[in-house]
């Protein structure tokens, strides 16, 4: 039978989760296609406040980058909003013409932010904040400088401005209540947010009412005019006043829609083979604008997509707010009432501001601010209903208080109950925290995080999570320790690193055996790095261990889906001729290669070939005159070129000459991820050097060296390293830093990662100022060349590891009987 | 059958095999994958991933476990299982050495041309 197909409309973080839940019930039950009007994978929505403010990049945030797609056989396209639902033949069509076809639909089209309908809206400067392109925009304007007017105090407003204040901006916030977070917080608390902001130097103006914003007569922000006259100046508005869900969909295709798309307690609209799930969905007259309950929703549609009967049954939410060095926590209800009763704990000097709100001995709501630690207790009080009037006395202390000594913070986490819940994102309790930590023996957070979800998505609780780490695992657990290689170390990359050359480890066992590796062989994620780091630190005395690369680099060819192999020769610098072309054909023709393609590196791919044909295609391309490419290393692959000087009339330098030569001479090193350089003959940059790991542009002057570009996974610009007069100061400079980067990597770390780690002054200081030390990792390059530039086929047309590439034994029906 | 009646078929020499390697072994049916651990134990797999059909003889071993080269899913090489959060199962053919040679369980052979 052949699988149901599912499609999801809209990549955000509900349906994302809704995925995880469904695949680890049933990885098969369905094919999957998701359309995603944003144009880029599955990430952290949340975490956009530290990305704005500089404290997480993009990459960090990614919950699926595109290999778990892959993976998992999951079809994402990328910007394709969907335009068009035809609920008779049950298909589905985005705006740029891609159909697709269901069995069952899941909308999840998230909110929109609402703009205020105020003269000047729509002109340039004016934003919103609800994605990543909403944050690109505002670290652009932050870079010009200048004042943003961020309207709205709520927390999307606050942490915008927040953030919008750590990249140097000037930041006004216009509220129109009194106080601010007035939805989450009580008034005093809101004072006190309010005191903290004007202390950073934002400007926070309550009751203000925005009347117009004024064009600078270009079309572009000039000010902001308020109800009273007031005007202030500004390069950007960012509006940040509510959200919308987004219904327009739905709406079109005749479901029923209220507020937001009406579900039941199964989640399916009004169509049956149709769920909604997250922001856009409206669930007993309730619309949710966390995350916690879109993940309650989505553990459901994933068991009912599988034939399940569960049911959602409505959240009560609490809400954190993520500005670094604000602590504010709040849940429930804390408007006054004859009925209730408060508790309040003030310190002033300590900053701290907490209140309870109480009614028939029970917390229906919580305000805390500037010690938020106790925040999940109270929240688990007020969602069970637990009677607290024995503890009325010391309750706002928090939970260290409650029994007979006070607890230390650590005996008071050892303290919970198992059902208490630690993550609210994710509604994540101890008991599962911890009988995960012990059944999986994990001791890193990332490893409780990626197993339990626990921290994974605001990660405000990540220092509770760590406090259960540390009760659970005792002294074998230090909070401050590096991410381990692999589960076969506790130790890093750079501990690893390090200890191989002060100890003067020369073989994968010695260092498996001293540095006392938990696993007897080893796994596939450090053996090739420990092999790198061999190759790279003991080139002479270092014997290269086969069985410890992956496959491609074993048998210098790219393994496809199939299990046959490609095979790129070198061109160099892209340069061809009709000699080599003519042996390409020759051998195509011979073994019936059934595909060619000209390669994104300048250079010619045959794909297809049989394994056992290799060495056979690769001594007829010797002939010619070919080496390998090297398409499959972790090493350096293409150096691309341009025609330049030449030919080009724009051309300044003999670029193609110099992508040449740094070819030949770089031909054949191992690195810690693949390196790609280009040549550019002028700054109109026709070989994309500004992309590469190391790109040169020539100019009339001399040489401009870029590094540290990136334009695979993550797009990036490269970071100028220094202009230098001559093609061999080129060579120089080029080969230290890539010296540099192979002493330093950390395997799999591609160049602008490592340069990022290890700061681009450092490198600049090191390579283009400190010319002692550029001489000798220039020295040290070359000599680790004279054992790298063999080239790999023609050793292996002369016999070398022959067993790779023949059957061992071929069996007949008859053998076997 | 029990093992002492079993029949063999012999494949090659151990040392045939490079240590933490793995050769493949034609036969009507599809491949099989036969390892040989760092220890000198032998091993045979159906050379088939069960998760896209990747070719388990072309993966890194280490220890008794070897791991796919298309997605890295990773096999116990005794039972075939796949391990961790993965779900899967590699047909397994008995093998043994005897003086230097590797020989897998002519039943098993069949069992696979007759499946
Ligand atoms: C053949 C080629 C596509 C083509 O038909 O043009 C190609 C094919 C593959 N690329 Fe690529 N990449 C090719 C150019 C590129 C480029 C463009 C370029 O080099 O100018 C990029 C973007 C720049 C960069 O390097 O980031 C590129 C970024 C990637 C990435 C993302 C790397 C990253 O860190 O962001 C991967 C995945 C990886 O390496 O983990 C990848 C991985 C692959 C692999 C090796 C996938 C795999 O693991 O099997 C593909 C192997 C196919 C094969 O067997 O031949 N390929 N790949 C190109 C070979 C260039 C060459 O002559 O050597
Ligand atoms: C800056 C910021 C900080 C936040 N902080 C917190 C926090 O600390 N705690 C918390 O609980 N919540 C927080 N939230 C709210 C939380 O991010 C949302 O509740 C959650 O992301 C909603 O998930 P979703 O899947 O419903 O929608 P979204 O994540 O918004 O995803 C909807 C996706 O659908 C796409 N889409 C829309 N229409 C179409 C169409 N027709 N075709 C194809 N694709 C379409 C959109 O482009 C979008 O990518 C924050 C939100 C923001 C913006
Ligand atoms: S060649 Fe590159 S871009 Fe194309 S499918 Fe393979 S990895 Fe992806
Ligand atoms: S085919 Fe083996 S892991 Fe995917």
């Amino acid at each position: 039978m052949s699988k149901q197909k599912l499609v999801i409309v809209g990549n955000g973080m509900a349906p994302g989760r809704m995925l995880e839940y469904l695949l680890e019930k049933d990885k098969e039950a369905y094919e999957v296609t998701i359309f995603n009007a944003e144009p880029r994978v599955n990430y952290n929505r949340l975490m956009l406040s530290p990305v704005l403010s500089g404290e997480k990049t993009y990459e960090d945030i990614i919950t699926h980058g595109d290999d778990w797609y892959a993976e998992h056989g999951i079809t994402l396209h990328k910007s394709a909003r969907v335009s068009n639902i035809d609920r008779t033949s049950k298909t589905v069509t985005s705006e740029n013409g891609v159909t697709a076809t269901y069995d069952k639909l899941v909308i999840a089209t998230g909110s929109n932010p609402f703009i205020i309908p105020l003269p000047g809206k729509d002109l340039d400067g004016v934003l919103t904040y609800r994605d990543l392109d909403d944050v690109d925009k505002m670290l652009a304007a932050a870079e010009r400088g200048g004042r943003a007017v961020v309207i709205g105090g709520g927390l999307l407003g606050l942490e915008a401005a927040a953030g919008l204040k750590m990249q140097g901006m000037e930041v006004t916030v216009l509220h129109l209540m009194p106080t601010l977070m007035e939805r989450q917080l009580d008034p005093a608390a809101g004072h006190l947010l309010e005191e903290e902001f004007k202390r950073r130097g934002i400007d926070v103006r309550t009751k203000a009412n925005s009347h117009e914003i004024v064009d600078d007569g270009n079309g572009n922000v000039k000010a902001i005019r308020l109800d009273d006259g007031a005007e202030i100046e500004a390069g950007i508005i960012v509006m940040a006043v509510g959200i919308r869900p987004s219904t327009g969909l739905a709406k079109s295709i005749g479901l029923d829609v209220n507020r937001g798309i009406l579900v039941t307690d199964d989640m399916r609209t009004s169509d049956t083979d149709i769920f909604a799930l997250g922001e856009c969905v409206e669930h007993q007259g309730a619309c949710y604008g966390l995350v916690a309950p879109l993940y309650e929703m989505a553990e459901v549609i994933a068991d009912n997509l599988l034939e399940g009967s569960s049911g959602y049954a409505g959240s009560v939410t609490a809400t954190k707010l993520k500005v670094t060095g604000v602590d504010l926590y709040s849940a429930g209800d804390f408007a006054e009432g004859e009925d209730r009763e408060e508790i309040v704990l003030r310190d002033a000097a300590a900053g701290v501001y907490k209140r309870l709100v109480l009614k028939d001995d029970k917390i229906i709501g919580a305000v805390l601010y500037g010690e938020t630690s106790d925040g999940p207790w109270f929240f688990d009080l007020l969602k069970k209903g637990t009677d607290v009037s024995e503890m009325r006395e010391t309750l706002i202390f928090g939970q260290a208080y409650q029994g007979s000594a006070p607890l230390d913070p650590m005996a008071a986490v050892a303290a919970l109950p198992d059902d208490a819940e630690i993550c609210g994102c994710n509604g994540v309790c101890k008991g599962k925290i911890v009988t995960t930590i012990r059944e999986k023996d994990l001791n890193s957070l990332d490893d409780v995080r990626a197993h339990t979800k626990a921290s994974a998505s605001c990660g405000t609780c990540s220092g509770l999570v760590e406090q259960l780490m540390q009760v659970t695992l005792g002294d074998a657990y230090n909070p401050a320790a590096v991410t381990p290689m692999c589960g076969c170390t506790p130790l890093g990359h750079d501990e690893v690193r390090r200890l191989i050359k002060s100890k003067e480890l020369k073989t994968i066992p010695s260092v498996m055996q001293e540095l006392e590796w938990t696993t007897s062989g080893g796994c596939a994620k450090c053996r090739p790095a420990l092999n790198y780091y061999l190759v790279s630190d003991w080139p002479d005395e270092y014997a290269d261990d086969y069985q410890s690369r992956f496959i491609n680099e074993r048998v210098h060819a790219n393994i496809q889906k199939d299990g046959t192999y490609s095979v790129v020769p070198r061109m160099w610098g892209g340069m061809t001729s009709s000699k080599e072309l003519r042996a390409i054909a020759d051998v195509v023709d011979k073994f019936d290669i059934p595909a060619v393609k000209c390669t994104g590196g300048q250079r010619i791919d045959m794909l297809g070939i049989k394994k056992e044909d290799l060495p056979a295609v690769w001594e007829d391309l010797g002939k010619a005159g070919f080496v390998s490419g090297q398409a499959y290393a972790k090493g350096l692959r293409t150096v691309k070129t341009c025609v330049g000087s030449d030919w080009c009339r724009f051309g300044t330098q003999d670029s193609t000459g110099l992508g040449i030569k740094l070819e030949k001479f770089m031909w054949g090193s191992w690195t810690p991820a693949k390196l790609k350089l280009a040549v550019s003959g002028c700054p109109r940059n026709c070989s994309e050097a500004t992309c590469k790991d190391i790109g040169v542009v020539c100019v009339d002057s001399g040489f401009e060296i870029h590094y540290a570009g990136a334009a695979g996974l993550d797009i990036k610009g490269t970071e100028v390293l220094g202009l230098v007069k001559t093609e061999k100061e080129v060579l120089e400079h080029v080969v230290a830093l890539t010296q540099m980067y192979r002493e330093q990597g950390w395997y799999l770390e591609r160049i602008y990662k490592w340069a990022k780690r290890v700061g681009y002054d450092e490198i600049r200081q090191q390579i283009m100022e400190d010319h002692d030390r550029r001489k000798a990792y220039f020295e040290r390059f070359v000599f680790s060349q004279k054992f790298a530039q063999v080239d790999p086929w023609s050793e292996r047309v002369s016999g070398k590891d022959k067993h790779e590439f023949n059957p061992m034994a071929v069996f007949t029906r008859e053998a076997a009987e | 059958m029990t093992a002492e009646t079993r029949n063999w078929v012999a494949i090659g020499a151990l040392s045939d095999i490079p240590r933490e390697g793995a050769r493949v072994v034609k036969t009507s049916a599809g491949c099989i994958a036969v390892f040989r651990t760092v220890n000198d134990e032998v091993y045979a797999l159906d050379d088939r991933c069960p998760h896209k059909g990747g070719p388990l003889s072309q993966g890194i071993v280490h220890g008794t476990s070897v791991t796919c080269p298309l997605h890295n899913w990773v096999f116990d090489l005794a039972t075939g299982l796949a391990q961790g959060a993965d779900n899967g199962k590699v047909p397994v053919t008995t093998a043994k050495i005897e003086n230097g040679t590797i020989l897998l369980a002519a039943d098993d052979l069949a069992r696979r041309t007759a499946a």
